[in-house]
């Protein structure tokens, strides 16, 4: 399978993921979009230090993972473009931050606590976001977004432009395997056709977006979509799945809570 | 039974001035009418078909759907009764699953959800692909892509259908299925294809177009058997009758 289809069924697999029958994906979407927020934002917010603060905040991606029947496996391979990166922002902190702190009584550098922190931030922050779209379908977050008053024009393009991704990768596949076909020594396309393929894909993901549009005006479509079947009402378990988790967020944000339950088996 | 009908004077088209696609088309088509459009490759049968549903508007003569002219202001009207199939599925279809794209044009003209519900499930059981209802379209098949694009028209419950080479990429049942859904639809249609077997089951009309002309329009019992005709304007006689 060449990149360019891996990326178009990495894509569509995660439109399989949240189109499953699991209890985690039939929660409601606007429910799992401000938890995901919240998280995002108490992860970030604890002390660059706090390492044992934001490894507790584990909590929620771990348990989320199970409930939704996910392979954190999978996660991981599904996000190793990003990942490295998320890791190599704080990569400078040992050489930046040379002050000594002590870390439960043991010294530590606190350049290296402080990049601990950043990166378990980061994958925190990526993991949380990647089980919200592995458990809520774009449809369902356009929903929501409906529901947060985001303009539904903006909603809507953010939907089109989804679904886009895949007819211009699919362009760019069709394009590189008809060549690859025909130039069959060669490893990757000869420099002197980039110029000539890359108007070519303009022009064609223009034709085809067009074509695209004209089919949705040809049935009705006037810059406006109901987004799901019927309206998503919320049920006593999405309350009580979000008043659970802001609970725990806010738990695990005030209070040391993973130091709290070392000391208790320490005893 | 609606009394819809298709009026063009004179009308001629082209991208580019000096060559033009489309040269002075006059057709009419009353409201049961089942007509064939045939022609061999670039002729301007899918460009014929574009004309109608407004989707090229700076065309000289005139086009009315039903005495309402095909001009920018009225196309939301003229579109909401035509269903349109186009010749490649993946422009037609762009939602995730087959109900999806399958409801999109009950959904813009403001339907209740029931209705959509029960719109959709008949046309995916007309077609024949009731079973396929939450499959992604990504996961299809070419066939069973174009069976999906045709149930997407018919839950529109359109007044007139247009289809371009509908049977592209179906098997010989899925073909045979087209045919009886073709014949069902009692109103007006016009199907553009190259398949003349399938214009000679479902079309007592023939129009036969070269250069963008209208050549020949008249008994599709007359113009598919007249070998001579056909081989002038680069196409043959339907397969049915090669060895007869």
């Amino acid at each position: 399978m060449s990149k360019i289809s891996g990326a178009i069924h990495e894509i569509h697999h995660m439109d399989t993921l949240s189109s499953r029958d699991q209890w985690v994906n039939q929660i409601h979407p606007l429910v799992k979009f401000v938890l995901t927020l919240v998280y995002i934002s108490a992860v970030v917010s604890f002390h660059k230090y706090d390492v044992a603060g934001v490894a507790g905040m584990a909590v929620y991606p771990a348990a989320v993972f199970i409930l939704a029947d996910l392979s954190f496996l999978d996660s991981l391979k599904r996000l190793r473009l990003v990942l490295p990166l998320v890791c190599f922002v704080g990569i400078l902190n040992p050489f930046l931050d040379n002050n000594v702190i002590l870390f439960q009584g043991i010294p530590v550098s606190a350049g290296i606590l402080s990049m601990a922190t950043l990166v378990m931030k980061g994958i925190f922050s990526v993991l949380a976001s990647y089980l919200l779209i592995a458990t809520t379908s774009v449809e369902k977050l356009c929903y929501a977004f409906c529901l947060l008053h985001i303009p539904r024009a903006a909603v809507t393009q953010f939907l089109l432009t989804y679904r886009y991704i895949t007819v211009l990768l699919g362009e760019v596949d069709r394009i590189t395997q008809a060549y690859m076909l025909r130039a069959p020594q060669q490893k990757g396309i000869h420099f002197k056709a980039w110029g000539s393929l890359a108007g070519l894909l303009l022009l064609r993901s223009m034709d085809r977006a067009n074509e695209v549009y004209e089919s949705m005006l040809l049935r009705g479509f006037q810059g406006d979509y109901q987004y799901m079947r019927e309206r998503i009402s919320f049920r006593f378990w999405d309350i009580l799945y979000f008043v659970f988790w802001a609970a725990v967020f806010i738990l695990f944000r005030l209070y040391p809570i993973v130091l709290l339950a070392g000391a208790v088996f320490q005893r | 039974m609606s009394h819809i009908h298709i009026d063009m004077e004179k009308v001629s088209f082209g991208y580019e001035k000096g060559n033009e696609i489309l040269r002075q088309i006059t057709f009419h088509a009353s409201e049961t009418d089942s007509v064939g459009l045939i022609g061999a490759n670039g002729m301007g049968k899918s460009t014929f078909l574009k004309m109608l549903v407004g989707l090229n508007l700076n065309f000289t003569g005139s086009i009315r759907i039903e005495e309402i002219p095909v001009q920018a202001g009225t196309l939301a009207q003229i579109r909401s009764r035509i269903g349109y199939v186009f010749q490649d599925s993946d422009s037609q279809l762009f939602m995730n699953t087959a109900y999806e794209d399958v409801a999109f044009a009950p959904r813009n003209y403001g339907l209740p959800e029931e209705e959509v519900e029960k719109r959709v499930e008949k046309a995916l059981r007309m077609t024949g692909i009731a079973h396929l209802k939450e499959k992604q379209i990504y996961k299809m098949s070419g066939g069973e892509k174009k069976l999906v694009s045709i149930a997407t028209i018919l839950s529109m419950t359109p007044d007139i259908i247009l289809m371009d080479e509908p049977s592209i990429a179906l098997d010989p049942r899925n073909r045979r299925n087209l045919i009886h859904i073709l014949n069902s639809f009692d109103h007006l249609k016009i199907i553009a294809s190259h398949d003349l077997d399938l214009i000679l089951d479902t079309c007592e009309r023939t129009v036969l177009m070269t250069n963008g002309k209208i050549i020949a329009d008249g008994l599709t019992k007359d113009i598919l058997t007249d070998k001579m005709l056909l081989e002038e304007n680069g196409l043959e006689l339907p397969f049915c009758m090669q060895y007869k």
